[in-house]
């Protein structure tokens, strides 16, 4: 950041590009994995708590095995086991899958700060950055274009799942139960099984990205770590209209608007800076306004889904 | 019938099932559908405590003693009462929050947001008006704080019925907006130069404080968050709008067939809602802290939200299960003290609780109460 006088205000765009691709990278994860889980027609709106035990689950993980890949893989699991529970506790009739989303959300958060406690104090090992950037003359060029692994890997994931969901057989069961619970059955499949099934794969990747946040960026386990991007994606998938591809533009977007704030405040511009930290949440909240209507679902809306409703 | 039956046949072993029984069977089944609402919810706790107290005991604690002390740090002694009484009484206004838009068919989780933006308005208020009486600063400033409250979730409820946008997310979206806002003024256009280490905005007065109610050190708020539900209450069961609101809640198309004006029914149940958990916030700077600051954000919008769903958001149940919850809060300090556990413990038994509750609702209306006696007798 000592370079920013050379860069003078040009400095700004790079921070928030480089603050964008930082901080988008959880937003992705979680986004990916509630676009799977709304396809297959149920909300999970406590990817909040599964963010959190992902953060501190892969924190400790890393510390205990010294691998921060192992930490990713163990949080990853803890969060496909939360997204089971929700899954299968929402399989029963008459339980409402928000309701019991929020109930998640706050076991989650306060499972994770419970078992957090000791792993406070530690250092444990922490992924690295591949260097995109090795031929810029600049600092914050490189620093921007300091990209971490699991990015790179939530990148390739969207496509990848964007081509299962269209043109893989799981992808179509999955599409069939999200849009008619009755002509799934009828087809002969569980609708409840699929919905676990993709709920948990949605909770792997929410914890996945939780992981990202006390491993990579801000890079430790603490209780304010988390500050609603779990919430966050869920209306960000509203917003990405149910496509993957489209969720890794909005995620970037989301990114750079949390970015802002910090990056002023790097060229010296401090006024204000606890408002932009309202930056994401504003524009979460007025693209929700733009998107929504009264009257009629949106078009790409999964029928089965009580979110948009 | 059931009683002339009872009268005339002496119950005989051998002829099947006893006529008494049968009138008690007959009762059971038309009582356990009624107590349901009760019952359901007790064995949601019931079982809750047993896995909280695995948990513990995962945790190497003994569970008994675990529950003995926090009844002891709740309703032990006359301190510890008092301890849960203060912590009940800005809950019983942020269950509001939740519980009348509910009513509505609405899932608001925004009381914190609501909560912190009342306490804030209040906290302005106060400090503008310094200088003139204390009735005018303390109207002023509960005034403040529940328009501004009522405004936050009205939000919500207005973008929900204008533009379809969802509730739950867009009023947890405002929570956080609610709190960087608070970050802003108390570090900018409203910060006390001579609050150093914990930005705040200017005390409204130590004269000017909102007083404890006589014989407790609890603060008024309390008595304000009672009479707050049994109004509530009045207004939700026994006045044409809460009919109409449940009507809403119940069928949308149907309510707006009948004349219901639905739109405006969605933004008045959640101003009303957002109204209550801004007084709460309002009642914490006008009683407690004097002033605003990053104290106000200690989650009493989003333990409200469990304790309206606890009371199915019934306005006069929220009263008992606001001290319930209160009382889980007050002992978690001894908890620390005695066991050494993480002040997070009462959090996960909060968690445990509403995730079993909310799985209780499979219940509802499949439990068969004939058959569970005639299986019993």
């Amino acid at each position: 950041m000592s370079a920013d006088t050379t860069l003078g205000f040009w400095g700004i765009p790079l921070a928030v590009l480089g603050g964008a691709i930082r901080v988008s990278t959880p937003f992705l994860f979680v986004s990916l994995g509630e676009c799977i889980t709304e396809r297959s027609g149920r909300v999970n709106l406590g990817l909040e708590g599964t963010l959190v035990m992902g953060a501190m689950s892969g924190y400790g993980f890393s510390y205990l095995t010294g691998s921060p890949w192992l930490g990713v893989l163990g949080a990853g699991v803890i969060g496909s086991f939360l997204g089971a529970m929700h899954g299968f506790i929402c399989g029963k009739p008459r339980v409402n899958d928000i309701a019991l989303g929020i109930a998640m959300m706050l076991l989650g958060v306060g499972l994770a700060f419970f078992l957090g406690k000791p792993l406070i104090q530690p250092t444990a090992p922490r992924l690295g950055a591949i260097p995109f950037g090795f031929f810029a003359h600049t600092a914050q060029l490189r620093s921007a274009l300091n990209v971490n692994v699991l990015f790179v890997l939530g990148v390739l994931l969207a496509p990848a799942l964007h081509y299962g969901l269209q043109n893989t057989r799981w992808g179509l069961v999955v599409r069939t139960v999200g849009e008619s619970a009755e002509a799934a059955r009828a087809l002969g499949y569980d609708v409840n099984r699929v919905r676990l099934l993709a709920t948990a794969a949605g909770g792997f990747l929410a914890g996945v990205g939780g992981s990202f946040l006390s491993l990579y960026y801000p890079g430790s386990w603490n209780e304010g770590l988390s500050s609603g991007q779990g919430l966050m994606a869920v209306a960000l998938v509203i917003f990405a209209r149910w496509s993957p591809k489209r969720c890794l533009f909005a995620s970037l977007l989301f990114g750079g608007a949390g970015a802002i704030g910090p990056a002023l405040q790097s060229v010296g511009i401090t006024t204000g800076y606890y408002l932009w930290n309202a930056a994401p949440y504003v524009l979460t909240l007025a693209i929700l306004v733009a998107s929504s209507s009264a009257t009629r679902a949106s078009v790409d809306m999964p029928a089965e889904l009580g979110v948009a409703r | 019938m059931a009683d002339s039956s009872g009268l005339s046949g002496p119950p005989g072993a051998a002829q099947g099932p006893s006529p008494r029984s049968a009138t008690a069977r007959l009762d059971l089944a038309v009582l356990g559908p009624r107590l349901e609402p009760i019952l359901i919810p007790l064995l949601a706790l019931i079982v809750s405590l047993a896995l909280f107290g695995a948990f513990v005991a995962l945790a190497g604690q003994r569970p008994l003693d675990v529950y003995f002390e926090m009844y002891r740090g709740a309703f032990g002694t006359w301190f510890s009462f008092q301890n849960t009484l203060q912590r009940a009484s800005p809950l019983l206004l942020t269950a509001l929050c939740t519980a009348l838009p509910a009513r509505a068919g609405l899932v608001v989780i925004g009381g914190e947001g609501a909560f912190v933006m009342g306490g804030l308005a209040a906290a302005a208020t106060g400090v503008a008006l310094a200088g003139s009486p204390r009735g005018v600063i303390l109207g002023g400033l509960f005034f403040a704080g529940a328009a501004m409250g009522a405004l936050w979730i009205g939000l919500a409820g207005f973008l929900r019925a204008r533009r379809g946008v969802n509730e739950t997310i867009s009023s947890l979206l405002l929570t956080y907006i609610g709190i960087a806002l608070l970050n802003h003024c108390v570090e900018g256009p409203l910060r006390d130069p001579e609050s150093l280490n914990k930005p705040s905005t200017r005390h409204i007065g130590e004269a000017n404080m909102v007083g404890s109610i006589p014989g407790l050190d609890v603060h008024w708020g309390l008595v304000a968050g009672v009479v707050a539900c049994i109004v509530a209450y009045v207004l939700m069961e026994r006045t044409v709008f809460g009919f109409s609101a449940a009507l809403v809640g119940g069928n949308a198309r149907a309510a707006r067939l009948s004349g219901v004006k639905v739109a405006s029914i969605i933004v008045t149940t959640c101003a009303l809602g957002g109204a209550a958990a801004g007084l709460a916030g309002a009642f914490e700077v006008a009683a407690v802290h004097g002033r605003a600051n990053a104290s106000l954000v200690a989650g009493y919008g989003y333990a409200g939200i469990l304790v309206s769903f606890l009371a199915r958001h019934n306005a006069l149940a929220i009263v008992p299960v606001a001290l319930f919850l209160g009382g889980i809060a007050a002992s978690g300090g001894l908890l620390q003290r005695v066991f050494a556990l993480p002040d997070a413990t009462v959090n996960v038994l909060q968690g445990i609780l509403f995730v079993v509750l909310i799985a209780s609702d499979t219940l509802y209306g499949r439990i068969r109460w004939g058959a569970l006696k005639g299986a019993s007798s």
